[in-house]
């Protein structure tokens, strides 16, 4: 296919700085497809290809299939950011790299993890997980019994409270879409609906909340409402079609679709059916937040609509100017992503993203802008709407209501929780990007 | 299509619903029930979760002159000598109000005592979770609270007394989604 037989019209540009009718990334190929494989514009500016020969990984066997696959050797650095390799006696993070994948799924090594006392070793054959409080009959359940329930399979994302939480910095902090927005991704999960655990037990009148826990060190608990753990709850079993990992609570976890990550209990052990929420250290302490008008938050189940460019972002330079792909994910804890509204110009001007099928909710949905960069100076930034008719918030809006530092935060610090607003990223003229507020 | 492969196709998808109906009624009437009953006996040694009205509070009685004691044994190596601050979080003092520069404390932001209690007792010291005695958390928690001015020194933390501590930030917290509790 040549240059001639492009529809004109797919290179219309549709908002400022360059930013391209969507119908350039669908079904005309040439022009996004040779820009993306040379990293840049090569195939449009016509810079001829060298000769081509044989390699030497095709003149010779190659080596035998490892029982369980691993990507190859030259993808060393598409791994997790872990910031406590030593296990010392705290805490421990591990951030997905959003800049190196694609799609919607994050593969099950790279999801991301937060542990608060190490990963326990559990054999399954010995977890138990018991159903008591305000029910009928207290139950125990194993691994095997609940392996012979019908499972139900559904993909959403989690995100830690936490996600994002340099962003409430009051000065931009330098760091790539891994370390600031790291702790989400999004996975297939399969498990028992929490419901048919819960009527077999028998929910005793007054029954409002049931308070959750892990087998780990730190018995970690959570207060949920019963109308999440009767509606869309599960007790996960697998993740994208394996057990769920060590890291995710092994072997079974509680899953919450759209709810604040450690309410998604992981070793699940135990659930106590009360009338009141237990307040306990992470929801009375730890995931709640003072507010500028003097309050503090609490029980923010939810969330929030959000998205971020994963590519172009910091250390991923654009080499020269031409036309590129500007790819991210959009989500929200109330549903469906509607629409995605794209910019590189800081804001002033907007168009809309393709958004790639299947949008489930309550999961990562890819969105996609052609755009053509002059090598001028560009903002990129994205800005999601979800099917409830929440927008994501402008940074301005939402420090309005939320606030900021007083000086600069940590990158690896959680100054506040459910942070949702817009992230920009700027473009210089020598093609790298940066993080700033606009 | 014709009328005859209409009817047919209309016919088999009446079938098909017939079936997925009574098929769904079949799995509600027939849920495994694989789990097994357990006494209240036998599951209370994972019956920890300490309601903030106090439910659930063991027998145990401790000061904060016998927690002092056991705070310089078991909790000074990470959260400092008086509970001033280590590698983990300051325990005793800090700022009057919480901020997004941090200083949440258990003076000025915890909103129930009875958190303290659940909390020590699951998953401190951080190295052996579920060593303490409840003597010993009681105490624990009586010396906390005396060192943050929320009780008086002299003041015995038991199952009666705990949960009347009053926290003064209690009432200062907002739910995000009041709606969905």
């Amino acid at each position: 296919m040549g240059k001639s037989r492009q529809d004109r019209s797919a290179m219309v540009a549709v908002a400022g700085n360059g930013l391209l009718d969507r119908r350039a990334l669908l079904g005309r190929g040439i022009m996004v497809a040779g820009a993306m494989g040379a990293g840049s514009a090569g195939a449009l500016t016509g810079a001829a290809a060298e000769p081509l020969a044989e390699a030497p990984w095709s003149l010779m066997p190659g080596e035998g299939t490892p029982p369980y696959g691993h990507p190859s050797r030259f993808e060393k650095a598409v791994v997790r950011t872990v910031d406590n390799p030593n296990n010392e006696p705290s805490g421990s993070r591990a951030r997905t790299p959003h800049h190196l994948l694609r799609g919607t799924i994050t593969p099950n090594g790279l999801h991301f993890t937060i542990m608060h006392a190490g990963i326990p070793d559990i054999d399954p054959a010995q977890h138990k997980l018991v159903i008591h409080g305000m029910v009928r009959q207290p139950l125990v359940f194993d691994l095997d019994a609940l392996s012979r329930y019908r499972l139900v399979t559904r993909v959403g994302f989690l995100e830690c409270g936490g996600n994002s939480a340099p962003l409430f910095s009051n000065r931009p902090v330098q760091a790539g879409v891994q370390a600031l927005h790291g702790l989400a991704s999004c996975a297939e999960w399969a498990g028992v609906p929490l419901a048919t655990l819960l009527d077999e037990a028998g929910l005793a009148p007054g029954a409002r909340w049931l308070i959750a826990e892990g087998a780990d060190a730190p018995h970690l608990s959570r207060s949920v409402p019963l109308s999440k753990a009767m509606d869309d709850a599960m007790v996960a079993l697998y993740q994208n079609g394996e057990r769920i990992q060590p890291g995710q609570g092994y072997p079974m976890r509680l899953y919450l679709p759209g709810y604040e990550g450690n309410m998604n209990v992981k070793f699940l052990r135990r659930i106590q059916v009360t009338d009141r929420p237990g307040m306990t250290y992470f929801e009375s302490k730890i995931y709640t937040d003072p507010l500028p008008d003097g309050k503090d938050t609490q029980f923010y189940f939810v969330q929030e609509v959000k998205s971020f460019i994963t590519s172009p972002s910091p250390g991923l330079a654009l080499e020269e100017p031409g036309v590129y792909e500007i790819s991210g994910v959009a989500y929200s804890g109330n549903g469906r992503i509607a629409k995605v509204l794209v910019s590189a110009d800081g804001g002033k001007s907007w168009a809309e993203a393709a958004l790639d099928e299947p949008r489930l909710p309550k999961a990562f949905t890819r969105f996609r802008m052609a755009w053509r960069w002059d090598g001028g100076p560009a903002v990129l930034q994205s800005r999601a709407w979800d099917e409830a008719g929440n927008a994501q918030p402008t940074r301005e809006q939402f420090v309005a209501r939320r606030g900021e530092t007083s000086k600069p935060a940590s990158v690896l610090g959680f100054a506040g929780h459910h942070f949702n607003a817009i992230t920009s990223w700027a473009v210089s003229a020598k093609g790298e990007v940066r993080h700033v507020y606009a | 299509m014709s009328t005859r492969e209409r009817t047919l196709a209309i016919g088999a998808l009446a079938l098909a619903i017939a079936a997925g109906a009574a098929g769904s009624a079949a799995l509600a009437a027939e849920s495994p029930h694989l789990g097994r009953p357990i006494s209240q006996a036998d599951l209370s040694a994972w019956d920890i979760n300490i309601l903030p009205d106090g439910r659930n509070l063991p027998p145990g009685r401790g000061t904060a002159a016998e927690g002092a004691a056991i705070f310089a044994e078991k909790c000074a190596l990470c959260h400092g000598d008086n509970g001033r601050g280590g590698h983990a979080a300051r325990l005793i003092g800090g700022p009057a109000k919480a901020s997004l520069d941090g200083g949440k404390t258990i003076a000025n932001y915890w909103p129930y005592a009875t958190t303290l209690f659940d909390f020590i007792r699951r998953a401190m010291p951080f190295t052996q979770p579920r060593s303490l005695t409840d003597h010993e958390v009681y105490a624990l928690v009586a010396y906390l609270l005396a060192e943050n001015k929320l009780i008086d020194a002299s003041e015995a933390m038991d199952a009666a007394t705990l949960p009347q501590v009053r926290m003064p930030n209690r009432d200062n917290f907002v739910p995000q989604f009041p709606d969905r509790m």
